[in-house]
């Protein structure tokens, strides 16, 4: 039936259990017939369970007999070519491309097929070569990379014949029909690959993206065995926390123009560094929901944020040990304290990227006024704003009047020159804006409420009002 | 804290430094400042010394239109990279300015850049100019190339510098 040998046995048993698809299995097993590829291979669903099984196999060919089944996994689709050779190769298929082929009405009596494949499916074959690799080696086998079976070449044999079929035509070299294909959801699977050879990645101006196909094949080429399993298999940890800053001289990350530091340290910094120890990670990635300027202190329940730990060596963490690390990072420095670290999965950093767009914050404010004032001057009602791009950040955003609201206000009386300004706003309000009025470019400002020329002395950050991470108790 | 009438270091005193451009065009007192932020954009503004800002006069009218062809109100610019401004050289006007008195005077650019907004407020408002001319009162909010940040302000003059050409005018008893 099939082309299997007994030697393939081991191979092909590991490769099923992991999900794979029958022509890759062909392939890792060197079978270099297009016949093989050619044929239909369909998946047969299990008629109690309703559930789609892997497809059984059977080896003959003079060994003993036994059918080896895949494991079931919750989706059908090969984890190395991501369904290239499965269902694309399918007669319904060859169908589809010969259609639109013969829609755009070329005419020819030859053809060739080329295929272009996503770069990430390299690393997928890389990967999976290892595997087996490892499978042979303790079998002394050989198997050179190059002796695997390409999935372009694959798909050509599985598919060629039929296209040409439908099309009527030789299959030569005059017309040249390119199947594409493209699958963005697992695009990210080579991002692993910048860190650790980052001179393969280049920037250029004509590619959307570094991770060209080139640059990925290279970056594999060089990459040592251990290297790739440990970038692959140990998923980047993410600590998610809330972060305070007591300090008015701090920049939430570092401050350098020009390849100078402005100001030294930086809340990012501050953190990440015991983080980076314990977690033995090469580097990290800090977001945050929001942020708030150098001069600008973060009080309350802090901002939250989230650190993604880059190929961490360790990555289990008890309770206590995490409750040790926030206690390091908070006796590190007097100008930051965290509170409410755990680990968590990446998805959640949606959930805290929310706020920065639809939560509310509340500040307290330092004013002073120019004239005289009472404490009866200072009362305010609920307040629509207009602001046009602030000219401290015009320079690097558009221009643009964003409406806001300031959902209250409420105000505590120093002297005759001063009070203390606490308002409820919605997110993306520029808070020093609306105080003194950025050449009346904010409308209404608080100099327009007042009517006196008005500036913010200081300003803090009270509360970012969004109920998440949760909190974890003392 | 203590009671004063006394400012503090203002807005434009913490982020912007003055650049001053004197008698434009050769017209005796009719001086520009330049507002320049730490950032590099730079907001266009009349100097005190500026006739308009004299002896009490009143607008009558603030026009952008200053050709067939050109009106600063038309400037629209787009994205973070501020595509579509109008780009101005030293002498580009921005506006013309008829005072009740039918004396007219030119505003003008004074540095080299990407023209970003105009004031309208002053065109519903012209008290503003008179009342505020460095803050909301200001005329035009323009952004010079990158390249040129620093060069901007070559050619004109600091604030020390402006105040020894106010000091000679008063000794010469000019009249604005």
């Amino acid at each position: 039936m099939l082309s299997f040998k007994e030697k393939d046995r081991p191979i092909v048993r590991k490769l099923l259990c992991a999900g794979c698809c029958v022509r890759c299995v062909l392939r890792f097993c060197c079978v270099g017939t297009c016949s093989a590829y050619r044929r239909s291979y369909e998946v047969s669903h299990d008629p109690e369970n309703h559930l789609p099984t892997n497809k059984r196999l059977r080896i003959d060919e003079g060994s003993t007999e036994g059918s080896v089944t895949a494991a079931q996994t919750d989706s059908d689709i090969c984890p190395v070519c991501l369904g290239v050779l499965q269902d694309f190769c399918e007669p319904t298929f060859a169908k589809q491309v010969s259609d639109a082929v013969k829609n755009q009405q070329y005419e020819f009596d030859s053809l060739v097929l080329t295929v272009s494949l996503p770069a990430q499916l390299s690393v997928r074959e890389h990967s999976c070569w290892l595997h087996v690799k490892k499978e042979i080696r303790e079998k002394s086998m050989c198997l050179g990379k190059e002796d695997v079976i390409q999935v372009k070449d694959a798909f050509k044999w599985a598919v060629q014949g039929k296209i040409g079929q439908e099309l009527g035509a030789a299959v030569l070299s005059s017309c040249e029909v390119s199947v594409g294909f493209m699958h963005p959801e697992t695009e990210e699977d080579c991002h692993f690959l910048a860190n650790t050879c980052p001179d393969c990645f280049k920037p250029t101006k004509n590619k959307a993206s570094i991770f060209t196909r080139m640059a990925v094949v290279k970056a594999l080429e060089k990459i040592s065995e251990e290297k790739f399993s440990r970038s692959v298999f140990s998923i980047s940890e993410t600590s998610y926390c809330r972060y305070n800053k007591f300090s008015r001289e701090l920049p939430q990350t570092p401050w350098v123009i020009d390849g100078e530091r402005r100001m030294d340290g930086s809340v990012e910094e501050l953190i990440a560094a015991p983080l980076l120890s314990s977690f033995r990670a090469d580097g990290f990635n800090f977001s945050s929901s929001g942020r708030e300027d150098v001069d600008v202190r973060t009080l309350g329940n802090g901002r939250p944020f989230a650190v993604e730990l880059l190929n961490p060596h360790r990555a289990k963490f008890n309770r206590t040990e995490i409750k040790q690390l926030q206690e390091t990072i908070n006796q590190s420095s007097d100008k930051i304290r965290v509170r409410d670290l755990q680990i968590v999965t990446r998805e959640a950093t949606s959930r805290m990227k929310e706020g920065e767009e639809e939560k509310t914050k509340t500040y307290s404010a330092l004013i002073w006024t120019q004239k005289a004032i009472d404490s009866t001057d200072l009362e305010f009602l609920d307040l629509k704003i207009a602001q046009k791009t602030p000219l401290r950040v015009l320079h690097r955003r558009p221009l643009a009047v964003r409406p806001r609201l300031i959902h209250s206000m409420s105000s505590i009386y120093l002297d005759r020159h001063h009070f203390t300004l606490k308002l409820c706003t919605q997110a993306g309000t520029y808070i020093k804006e609306f105080v003194h009025g950025d050449f009346g470019r904010t409308k209404p400002n608080l100099c327009d409420l007042m009517k006196t020329n008005a500036d913010i002395l200081e300003l803090d950050v009270e509360s970012v009002d969004i109920d998440w991470p949760p909190a974890i108790p003392d | 804290m203590e009671d004063s009438e006394k400012k503090a270091p203002s807005v434009i005193d913490r982020y912007f430094t003055r650049w001053y451009r004197t008698d434009l065009k050769g017209k005796s007192c009719e001086d520009h400042c330049i507002l320049q932020h730490s950032n590099r954009i730079c907001v266009i503004t009349l100097a005190e010394s500026h006739p308009i800002l004299q002896n009490g006069r009143k607008i009558k009218n603030i026009n952008y239109q200053i050709s067939d062809g050109c009106s600063r109100l038309k400037n629209k610019v787009s994205g973070k990279s501020k595509r579509g401004g109008q780009f101005l050289t030293e002498f580009a006007p921005l506006c013309r300015i008829t005072c009740t008195d039918e004396q007219e005077y030119t505003i003008f650019s004074c540095i080299r850049g990407r023209l970003l907004e105009v004031n309208e407020a002053i065109l519903n408002k012209p008290d503003l100019l008179l009342e505020k001319p460095s803050t909301e009162g200001y005329i035009a909010v323009i952004l010079p190339k990158f390249e040129e940040s620093k060069s901007v302000t070559e050619g004109l003059l600091t604030r020390e510098q402006y105040e020894e050409v106010l000091t000679k005018r008063n000794q010469q008893e000019e009249p604005c």
